[in-house]
């Protein structure tokens, strides 16, 4: 094999070792003289610590809040207009607040003996009031979670920006609807886990965590710890998923660390599935009212929304509290032309676990906002669901357009998108099936959504610089160096556990370079290779960790062409470096000859060669605003009436990313995202009592959406290159989640629209179907 | 979600198996597939100081075929059902039931008395086994009996088994004609616990329906009413189902479960049951 550039649907390297079970992720790491630790967790959502016993002759092994010296408390105090501080206890102090905190830890010899210590803890609480509801908790009166604030509101956000009453005034139809994203949790199959390890030769802790972001780990292992960060490495190896769960750093990754250096063994934690289920159920969790104003032909004038997350008790770190209902007033304009948006978000503190972000900060719950108002409104013109769209996409001649907002959405044609999917999910065909009805019974329904995605944003005015949060991406880095055998091997600091990055940086390499993507090794996961990059997230590591391959690549070749030159005895000019060879006038010499030159035969080497050598190390500065994807969804449903269930019949999607790396890959990020997106609108729910105890701390109670519950979605890809990125690429790995809430919740609503019934809640379960077909009976 | 400690033993035979659990009653679990025991040890919801693993015993894997039944020894798992290696004394019915448990990976080992011993009740087997009317031989050091499936279990985790006491075998009446059948199960997705599980069985050229519900919030009861309702169904119209509406009402009330339902609740269960219906009355 030779070149296999960008573009070419190339099978991923890694599937291997993934598909035969080869991976090696955090818990196949055993050092030798290693303890496992386990957190005692609190049984109340909110409650006082009275006292706490350790178990006799184990006190050493067992630790509180207060055992932990040195250790500080997390804290991401971001720079939002009246926001208020939560600290994020590594263990509990003084109060729990909520189901599942970490009380204390044990260690022992292994895991089993370690919970048998957790059984003899003792642990005498004071239950409290918890505050479970974010409406409730804003009311006079409410139980506070933070005893010294005088609410239960981390912050409010205004945001007012374009004419927002002279829409008003212009408004021929103005729709307003409420809905509600349920809280659920993010569900990579393997847990968070980390192992500590303190090296006395070197004085550095090792630590290996399952992150989707090791740099910004070391740096708040750092803050927390008060330790150097030269003193610290971590090294994130194969991470069996993470979805944004895994970019946050969590109090018993710091406890651990902290437990291997005061005892000098490596210790181990691997979080197991009931404290996923309950620690983690950390995402989601909206509630958005939203009003459309528009003219007579549908054309939206304005929006006002409200935007509220339940945020729960603390601000993790590096996202602190606020970002998910903040994120949302800048984006409710969706991809629409509207120049008004008035929005208030709120962000309210409860006995919950943190909100962290799950596949986009917010999207899924604002495209749900904006999607569904678009469809209320072609209910209220009384055209079809695709054409008030069509009616308010931005179109392609206003490219590169600027939002109300200030968002730049660089290139593409969102129209044409829309169009694509109303032809291949056959709109036509789908009302003429709806008209004659089913034999079975089943309502037949059809929705779309359209939305974009805003990925690998940097540091910008309007991005995570002016919030003042702890971890502003922008920057990234890679080395790429030619082996004395003619191979590469690229360093990055950028993530992957599931993205395919060995495959497609590899074939940024080759495109760049001409090598066969076979030969090109990629690292990453280690600040001992990567110093610097702030990791995956966001949709930005093709874009951005991919952008400094590139940029790498491209400065790799200046050496190896001179290098070249010289053994073919031709001028710099002269040469042309292409398919892992140095072409000449006369004949070519190939990497392997070149390498060998350089790290063997010195002798061989121009006399003015640039002792920096075969390797580059370049960087990446991603545009500001970050570059827009965008996405047209449609689906078709079936309802039964009778028992709630929603089936899916078919499922479109037209995407643009720009410029396809690997369309395969592109491809199974959708499919997944999709599967994601699925789990939120029909399946996944974090429930609570009202005393704040989780019902759904098993995969019994918690349903997930299994190989059957997934259609045979059909894809379309556009292709419209950014002007802003290498190769004119674009993110895509949220895509997928964003859009199917919304999608499938129109398609369910078309369904029950004849029967006068609305669901604007996630998950759409039987139950919540069956109840809204009883509401709308009951109001007749 | 480690397992407390526990003491292992792998008898040889049954009746070592029922010496070990005679001798540690109370202390000691019957592991069979493991496919609800194991969760339990992790999650320290069991905390036995015994497993006596009866996983291997020959004598709990017999299948044999009587003039009135079919016997099914308590170790078969689902997947030998599901996969028409036990013969079917239901017209189709078991195989289908096993089908539908959880994944191929649990079938594989999981076994139809474990399922039974555990009732939990959202499971698949015991509205099946109640409905066809099959007898459960229990055994233990002190002897044997035999019980009807449908007092088998007297709650959420409770059978009549005595600590000492382990489900043998199923035992299916066999018919001359094999019954008509009709089963509908609601879940979140397939495989999952039932929210709601209906079983109809008509025997006698229609003169007998039995129908059993079950489901998460449902330990399996007995339908007398609704079957009654369909005995008399010849044919299936609209009219028919406002008919098993009222019999399931009534059977509700007279199991004093109507309040604990939703409306929502309520309809799933009816859907449900009247699927069930519907599907053994059309075959």
């Amino acid at each position: 094999m030779a070149k296999a550039g960008v573009g070419e649907r190339l099978r991923r390297k890694e599937d291997e070792r993934f598909l035969y079970g080869r991976g090696q992720y955090v818990s196949d790491i055993a050092l030798p003289g290693m303890l496992h630790a386990v957190f005692l967790r609190s049984p109340h959502a909110h409650a006082r610590i009275k006292s706490t016993r350790k178990p006799r002759g184990r006190e050493a092994r067992v630790f509180f809040a207060a055992d932990l010296e040195g250790v500080k408390p997390i804290r991401s105090s971001p720079n939002f207009p009246g926001f208020k501080g939560a600290d994020f206890p590594v263990l509990a102090v003084g109060k729990v607040r909520y189901a599942g905190e970490a009380v204390a830890m044990a260690v022992a010899e292994s895991p089993a003996a370690a919970e048998d210590l957790l059984r003899d803890i003792e642990v005498e609480y004071e239950p409290l009031d918890a505050v479970m509801d974010m409406k409730r908790a804003v009311e006079p009166g409410s139980p506070r979670v933070h005893d010294e604030w005088t609410d239960n509101v981390f912050c409010e956000m205004r945001f007012d920006v374009g004419d927002f009453e002279a829409a008003t005034k212009a408004a021929k139809h103005v729709v307003t609807r409420e809905c509600r994203m349920n809280r659920q949790t993010p569900m990579p199959l393997e847990g968070r886990a980390c192992l500590a390890s303190h090296d006395r030769r070197t004085d550095e802790v090792t630590v290996y965590v399952s992150t989707q972001v090791p740099v910004p780990a070391q740096i708040g292992l750092s803050s927390f710890l008060g330790i150097s960060q030269r003193r610290l490495r971590v090294i994130s190896p194969d991470v069996g998923g993470a979805f944004g769960l895994k970019t946050f750093l969590d109090g018993e990754t710091v406890a651990v660390t902290w437990a291997a250096l005061h005892l000098g063994r490596p210790v181990r934690w691997i979080q197991d599935r009931y404290e996923h289920l309950v620690c983690d159920a950390n995402c989601r969790d909206h509630w958005y009212r939203i009003t459309g104003y528009a003219n007579a032909e549908g054309k939206l004038l304005g929006i006002d929304c409200e935007a509220w997350c339940d945020t729960g008790a603390y601000s993790p770190w590096p996202w602190p509290a606020g970002i998910e209902a903040g994120t949302a007033p800048s984006n409710m304009q969706g991809p629409y032309d509207v120049q008004a948006v008035r929005a208030r978000a709120m962000t309210v503190a409860s006995n919950k676990p943190p909100v962290q972000p799950y596949r986009g900060v917010a999207r899924p719950g604002v495209c749900f906002a904006h999607e569904t108002l678009m469809d209320a409104l072609a209910l209220a013109v009384g055209c079809e669901p695709h054409e008030i769209r069509l009616r308010n996409l931005v179109r392609p001649e206003q490219m590169p357009y600027r939002t109300v907002s200030k968002k730049l959405l660089d290139s593409g044609d969102y129209p044409e998108a829309m169009r694509r999917a109303v032809q291949m999910i056959d709109v036509t065909a789908v009302r003429a099936r709806q008209r004659r009805g089913e034999p079975d019974g089943r309502r037949i329904g059809l929705g779309f959504a359209a939305f974009y995605e805003q990925t690998a944003y940097g540091t910008g005015p309007f991005g995570y610089s002016a919030w003042g949060i702890e971890l502003v991406p922008g920057l990234e880095p890679a080395t790429a160096r030619l082996t004395g055998d003619g191979e590469l091997v690229v360093d990055v600091g950028v993530h992957s556990h599931g993205q395919g990055h060995e495959t497609i940086f590899a074939q940024i390499a080759s495109e760049i370079l001409g090598i066969d993507p076979e030969k090109v090794t990629l690292r990453y996961g280690d600040t001992s290779i990567s110093t610097a990059g702030t990791g995956t997230y966001t949709s930005r590591s093709t874009v951005s960790g991919g952008g400094a391959v590139a940029t790498a690549c491209k400065q790799l070749k200046a050496p190896i062409a001179r290098i070249g030159a010289h053994l073919l005895q031709a001028k710099d000019s002269e040469v042309e470096v292409r398919d892992g060879r140095v072409f000449g006038p006369k004949g070519s010499v190939s990497f392997a000859e070149i390498g060998r030159a350089w790290y063997h035969h010195p002798e061989e080497l121009p006399p003015n060669v640039d002792p920096q050598g075969l390797t580059a190390v370049a960087g990446y500065k991603a545009v500001d605003g970050g570059v827009f994807s965008y996405s047209a969804h449609g689906v078709v449903v079936a309802v039964d009436t009778d028992t709630g269930a929603v089936e899916i019949l078919d499922y479109v999607i037209v995407e643009d990313c720009g410029r396809m790396v690997n369309p395969l890959l592109v491809e199974g990020q959708i499919i997944g995202g999709l599967a994601g997106g699925i789990g939120n609108a029909l399946l996944e729910e974090s429930v609570y009592d009202e005393r704040g105890q989780p019902l759904s701390a098993t995969l019994a109670d918690y349903h997930v959406p299994g190989a059957s519950s997934i259609p045979d979605v059909r894809i379309a890809h556009m292709e419209t290159p950014s002007p802003f990125s290498e190769f004119g690429m674009k993110g895509v790995g949220e895509s997928g989640a964003i859009g199917p809430p919304a999608a499938i919740a129109n398609a369910v609503n078309d369904a029950l629209c004849p029967l006068g019934a609305e669901i604007l809640e996630t998950p759409m379960t039987p139950k919540r179907v069956l109840a809204a077909i009883r509401a709308a009976r009951e109001r007749r | 979600m480690k397992p407390a400690g526990f003491d292992y033993a792998r008898p040889g035979s049954l009746d070592e198996a029922l010496r070990l659990l005679g001798d540690n009653a109370g202390r000691g679990r019957l592991l069979a597939g493991g496919q609800s025991l194991g969760p339990m040890l992790n999650l320290r919801l069991a905390t036995p100081e015994l497993v006596i693993d009866i996983g291997r015993l020959r004598e709990l894997q017999r299948v044999e075929t009587t003039d009135g039944a079919l016997v099914i020894g308590a170790g078969v798992c689902h997947a030998d059902i599901e996969d028409g290696r036990v013969p079917d004394a239901a017209g189709g019915m078991l195989r289908r039931v096993a089908a539908g448990i959880a994944y191929r990976a649990v079938r594989n080992r999981g076994t139809i008395g474990g399922s039974l011993a555990h009732a939990d009740p959202a499971a698949d087997w015991p509205p099946v086994m109640i409905a066809l009317g099959a007898e459960l031989d229990i055994a233990s050091a002190r002897g044997r009996r035999r019980i009807p499936a449908a007092d088998f279990a007297t709650g959420v985790l409770a059978t009549v088994l005595e600590p000492d006491e382990m489900i043998e075998a199923i035992r299916i009446p066999r018919a001359a004609n094999a019954p008509r059948w009709g089963h509908y199960k609601i879940a979140a997705k397939p495989g999952d616990f039932a929210e709601s599980l209906a079983v109809v069985v008509i025997h006698k050229n229609g003169a007998v329906a039995q129908a059993v519900l079950a489901g998460r919030s449902q330990v399996p009861i007995v339908l007398s009413e609704t079957g009654r309702a369909i005995a008399g169904i010849r044919a299936w119209s609209s009219d028919q189902h406002a008919a098993i509406a009222t019999g399931l009402d009534a059977d509700l009330a007279q199991h004093g479960v109507d309040a604990q339902f939703s409306p929502e609740d309520r309809a799933i269960h009816l859907a449900c049951v009247s699927r069930a219906a519907r599907e053994a009355i059309a075959s």
